[in-house]
C-alpha cells in the first residue's frame, strides 16, 4: 500500500529541496503536485482539498523552521498534517466493559467482515487470552454463516449458529448464548450492505440498538476509491462507530481510503488487514504510516519531540551533532535511553530515526524491557569505552557483561544496534534525507507498506 | 429454490429502468453534477475546473479527466447553448465508452470456457451465479467449477448458486488443487455436452506472485485439455475500487491474458468514472455491469444506454 503516493511525494519534495526558500510561488506549485498525488492515490477530493489548505497555511506562516530548506520544511508540515489526518496514536479496542463485550462489524459487500471477524477472534484469544464467541446474522449471502463457522474454527474460538431468519432476534440469541457460556467477547458478523440501501441501513441500526455494542467497527477495503468518504459518512451517520478496520493492505492500494475514512468518521483506524490468513491483522500506527508515506523516518519530528518533551539542552546537543554529522557515541545513546519513557519508549524513539522503519529485518528491534539492561551495560563501561565503542573487544566485553549482570551476547547485541544507528546517522549526513530515503527505499519490502 | 424463470419475465421491458435505478447513485453524483454544471451556460475556466473536480471525484482519474476536459473545451467553445454543450459532452463520453462495448458471445464454442479471475471480494462468485441464471434462461447447459479451494465455504456458496440456476457444480472441497478442479470440471462439461463452463477462482491480490502463478497454472491446464480454451478470461472488478482497477487489469492481464471484464457494484457507488479511465487505457471490452444483487441486475454493458441513463433528467 502507498508505494505510488510515496514516490510522487518524493519527486515533489526533491524539486523543492533545490530552492532557496519558501515563497508563495513555490508553495503553490508544490501544493498543486501534492494535490494531484493525493487524488491519484484515491484520496477523496474534499479530503485532499482540505488537507492542501491546511498545509498551505502552515507553510506560509512558517518562520520557526526558517533555517531549513524548503523541501525539509514542507516535508515536516506534510508529515505533521498526515499524522493528524490519520489520528495521533494507535488506539486499541475497549474491552473493559462488563462481559460479554460486544463487537459489531459493519461494512460494504465484500469488504472483508467475515474474514476479519475470525482474525479479531484469533487476536483476542491469542494475545489477550479472551474467551470469544462469534455469530453471524448474514441471512442473505449464500453460505455466509458456514463461512464464519469455518473461520471461527480456524481461529480457535467458539461459534454459535443462531436459529431463525430475523437478524435482530438472531443477534439477541447470540448475546444470550455468550452470557450463558460466560464469554468475554461476542463478535457479531453482519451482511454486507450498501450505504444507500435504506432497508439494510435500518437493519444495522436496529442491530446496534438491540445489542448496544461496545465496539462498532467499520470494515473497509483499502482499495476503495473516491467513494470511500460517502460510504464512511453514511455508516458514521447511522451508527456510533468506534473504529475502522482497513483490509487488504497487502495489495497495492494507493492508500486513499486510509487517508479519507478517518477524516470523515473522526474515528480511529484500529487495525489493518494484511492478508487472508487468520493472523494477518496488525494494530494501526498513524505515525509510522505517515513516515513511511514520506519515505523516511523523520529527524525533524525527532527534534521537535525532543524539544518539546526532553531536556532542551540535551536535545539541542543531539540536534547539533546530527546536523554537523558528528558521530553519535554511546553517551548519546545513554542520554536517549534515560529520557525515553517520556517519549513513548524505545520503539517510539527508533521510529523517528531516519531509515529505521525501512530497514526491515535488519532494523534494531528493542522492547522496553531491554532498555533497562541496555542502560546497565552502558553504565558498566568506562567513559573511554563510551566514546570509542570500536575498542570494546573480548576482555572488555566480558568485564562489561559481568558488571551489568548480562551476557556477552547482550553486549554484542547492543554494540551491533548502536553501529546500525550510527551508520544511519552517517548516511543522513552524507546524502541528506532524500538520498537516504532513496538508498534505503524501494528495496526490501514485506509488510503492508512494502 | 426458484428456477431460471426468475430472469425471463418482462425482462426487456424493464431493462432500461433497472439500469436507471441501479445507476441512480452514479447519476446523482456524476450525471446530475455534469448536467447542472453544463446547464449553467457558456464554458468558462471555472466551469471546466468544476467539471474536472466532478470527474476526479467520480474515479475517472487524473489522466482521463484531463483528456475529456481538453476535448470538451476544444469542441464546446463555439457552442451556442447549454443544451448544445451537454450534447457534445454526451457524444464525447459515448464515443469513449463505446470502445469498451462488445458483448460476449458464448455460442462460438462448446463448451465455451470462461475463466473468472479478480481480487478478493469483488463479486466473482456472485457474478458467476448471475451468469449461470442468464445462460440457463437462454436454454443452455451450464457447468460451474468450484476452483476456489481456498476461501472458507467458497464451494458451498457456488453450490447454492448451482441449485438456484440449475447449473451443475463440480467441486472437490477445501484445500484441493484448484487446477485439478478445473480439469475435472472441463472433462465433465465435455462428457455432458454442456454449452458453457464457468470456472470460479479464489480472490487474490495481484501483488502476490505465487498466487498469480497458481492462476496461470489453472489456465495452462485448461488450455492443454481443450485447445482454444479458455475462450474468455473474465476479470471481475469492483466499481468502488477506484484507480487500483487499472493496476488489477495490468497484473491479471500479464498473468492470464484478460479478454473481458465485468464491473460489479455500480449500484453502490456514486462513481461510474472508472469506466472512462478504463476506456482511456485501452482496456478489453466490458462485457457486463452489475447494478444490484438481483440476478437481473447483471446486464450486458451498452455504452449508449449507460451514458443516457447517466445523464438522464433526474426522476420525479
Ligand atoms: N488479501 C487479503 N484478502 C482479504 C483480507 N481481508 C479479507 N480478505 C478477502 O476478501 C474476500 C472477502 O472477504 P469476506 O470476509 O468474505 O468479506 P465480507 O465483508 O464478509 O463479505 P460479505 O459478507 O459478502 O459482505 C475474501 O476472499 C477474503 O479472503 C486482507 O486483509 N487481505
Ligand atoms: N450491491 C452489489 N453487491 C454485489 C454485486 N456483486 C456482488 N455483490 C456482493 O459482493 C459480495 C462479495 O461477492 P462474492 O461473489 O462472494 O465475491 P468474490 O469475488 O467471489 O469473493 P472472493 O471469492 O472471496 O474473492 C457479496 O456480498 C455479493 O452479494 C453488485 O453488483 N452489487
Ligand atoms: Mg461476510
Ligand atoms: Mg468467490
Amino acid at each position: 500500500m502507498f508505494d505510488q503516493l510515496r514516490d510522487r511525494l518524493d519527486t515533489t519534495f526533491n524539486a523543492l529541496r533545490g530552492r532557496g526558500r519558501l515563497t508563495e510561488d513555490n508553495i503553490r506549485d508544490a501544493m498543486r503536485e501534492v494535490r494531484m498525488a493525493l487524488l491519484e492515490a484515491d484520496v477523496a477530493l474534499p479530503v485532499a482539498k482540505a488537507f492542501i489548505e491546511r498545509v498551505r497555511e502552515a507553510a506560509l506562516g512558517q518562520e520557526v523552521l526558517g533555517n531549513l530548506n524548503p523541501g525539509q520544511a514542507v516535508v515536516a508540515i506534510v508529515h505533521r498534517e498526515l499524522v493528524s489526518l490519520m489520528g495521533e496514536a494507535n488506539e486499541t479496542l475497549a474491552l473493559t466493559a462488563r462481559p460479554p463485550v460486544v463487537i459489531l462489524l459493519a461494512g460494504l459487500q465484500g469488504a472483508g467482515k467475515t474474514t476479519t471477524a475470525g482474525k479479531l477472534g484469533w487476536f483476542l484469544r491469542d494475545r489477550q487470552r479472551k474467551q470469544v464467541l462469534a455469530a453471524s446474522v448474514d441471512i442473505y449471502r449464500p453460505a455466509a454463516i458456514d463461512q464464519l463457522e469455518r473461520v471461527a474454527d480456524t481461529a480457535g474460538i467458539d461459534f454459535f449458529r443462531a436459529p431463525g431468519d430475523d437478524p435482530v432476534r438472531m443477534a439477541g440469541a447470540a448475546l444470550e448464548e455468550a452470557k450463558r457460556r460466560m464469554h468475554d467477547v461476542l463478535i457479531l458478523d453482519t451482511a454486507g450492505r450498501l450505504h444507500v440501501d435504506e432497508d439494510m441501513m435500518a437493519e444495522i441500526r436496529a442491530l446496534n440498538a438491540a445489542l448496544q455494542p461496545t465496539e462498532v467497527l467499520f470494515v473497509v477495503d483499502s482499495l476503495t476509491g473516491q467513494d470511500a468518504v460517502n460510504a464512511a459518512q453514511a455508516f458514521h451517520d447511522a451508527l456510533p462507530l468506534s473504529g475502522v478496520i482497513l483490509t487488504k493492505t497487502d495489495g497495492d492500494a494507493r492508500g486513499g481510503a486510509a487517508l479519507s475514512v478517518r477524516q470523515v468518521t473522526g474515528t480511529p483506524i484500529k487495525f489493518l488487514g494484511t492478508g487472508e490468513g487468520i493472523e494477518a491483522l496488525e494494530p494501526f500506527h498513524p505515525e509510522r504510516v505517515a513516515s513511511r508515506l514520506l519515505g523516511m523516518g523523520d529527524v525533524l519530528t525527532l527534534v521537535e519531540e525532543a524539544e518539546r518533551k526532553l531536556d532542551r539542552g540535551k536535545a539541542k546537543e543531539l540536534e547539533k551533532k546530527l546536523r554537523k554529522g558528528k558521530q553519535m557515541d554511546l553517551t548519546d545513546l545513554r542520554d536517549q535511553l534515560l529520557q525515553m519513557n517520556s517519549m513513548g519508549g524505545m520503539a517510539g524513539l527508533l521510529s523517528h530515526l531516519p531509515g529505521m522503519d525501512r530497514l526491515g529485518a535488519a532494523a534494531p528491534s528493542v522492547d522496553d524491557r531491554q532498555t533497562r539492561s541496555m542502560l546497565a551495560i552502558i553504565d558498566s563501561m568506562t567513559p573511554y569505552e563510551r566514546n570509542n565503542p570500536e575498542e570494546i573487544r573480548g576482555s572488555r566485553k566480558r568485564r562489561i557483561a559481568a558488571g551489568s549482570g548480562t551476557q556477552v551476547q547482550d553486549v554484542n547485541r547492543l554494540l551491533k544496534q548502536f553501529q546500525q544507528m550510527r551508520k544511519m546517522m552517517k548516511r543522513m549526513r552524507k546524502g541528506g534525507m532524500a538520498k537516504l530515503a532513496q538508498s534505503l527505499g524501494r528495496r526490501g519490502g514485506g509488510g503492508p507498506f512494502g | 429454490m426458484s428456477s431460471a424463470n426468475e430472469l425471463s419475465d418482462s425482462d426487456e421491458l424493464s431493462a432500461f429502468h433497472r439500469l436507471r435505478r441501479g445507476l441512480a447513485r452514479t447519476r446523482a453524483g456524476l450525471g446530475r453534477g455534469l448536467r447542472a454544471l453544463v446547464g449553467e451556460g457558456a464554458l468558462d475556466e471555472q466551469m471546466l475546473e468544476d467539471l474536472g473536480d466532478l470527474l476526479l471525484s467520480a474515479d475517472t482519474g487524473v489522466e482521463a479527466s484531463r483528456s475529456i476536459l481538453e476535448e470538451l473545451e476544444r469542441r464546446g467553445r463555439g457552442a451556442a447553448s447549454a443544451g448544445e454543450v451537454l450534447q457534445i459532452l454526451e457524444e464525447l463520453l459515448y464515443r469513449r465508452l463505446a470502445a469498451c462495448e462488445q458483448p460476449l458471445d458464448v455460442s462460438t464454442a462448446a463448451p465455451f470456457v470462461i475463466l473468472v479471475v479478480g481480487v478478493n471480494g469483488v463479486g466473482k462468485t456472485t457474478t458467476i451465479g448471475k451468469l449461470a441464471m442468464r445462460f440457463r434462461a437462454e436454454g443452455r447447459e451450464v457447468v460451474l467449477a468450484a476452483a476456489d479451494t481456498f476461501r472458507a465455504a467458497a464451494s458451498e456458496q457456488l453450490l447454492r448458486w448451482g441449485e438456484r440456476s440449475g447449473a451443475s457444480v463440480i467441486s472437490q472441497g477445501e484445500g484441493a488443487d484448484a487446477a485439478s478442479v478445473a480439469h475435472d470440471a472441463l472433462q465433465s462439461a465435455r462428457a455432458r455436452g454442456a454449452d458453457v463452463l464457468i470456472v470460479d477462482t479464489a480472490g487474490r491480490q495481484h501483488t502476490h506472485h505465487n498466487l498469480m502463478e497458481e492462476l496461470a497454472k489453472i489456465r495452462r491446464v485448461i488450455e492443454r485439455l481443450e485447445p482454444g480454451a479458455p475462450h474468455e478470461v473474465l476479470l471481475v472488478v469492483d466499481a468502488g475500487n477506484g484507480q487500483n482497477v487499472l493496476s488489477q487489469l495490468q497484473r491479471f492481464g500479464e498473468a492470464v491474458g484478460v479478454t473481458g471484464m465485468a464491473m460489479t457494484k455500480l449500484d453502490g457507488t456514486a462513481k461510474g468514472g472508472i469506466l472512462l479511465a478504463l476506456a482511456a487505457h485501452g482496456a478489453p471490452p466490458v462485457r457486463f455491469i452489475g447494478v444490484g444483487e438481483d440476478p437481473r441486475d447483471l446486464r450486458p454493458f451498452e455504452a449508449r444506454g449507460f451514458v443516457t441513463a447517466l445523464l438522464a433528467e433526474p426522476e420525479g
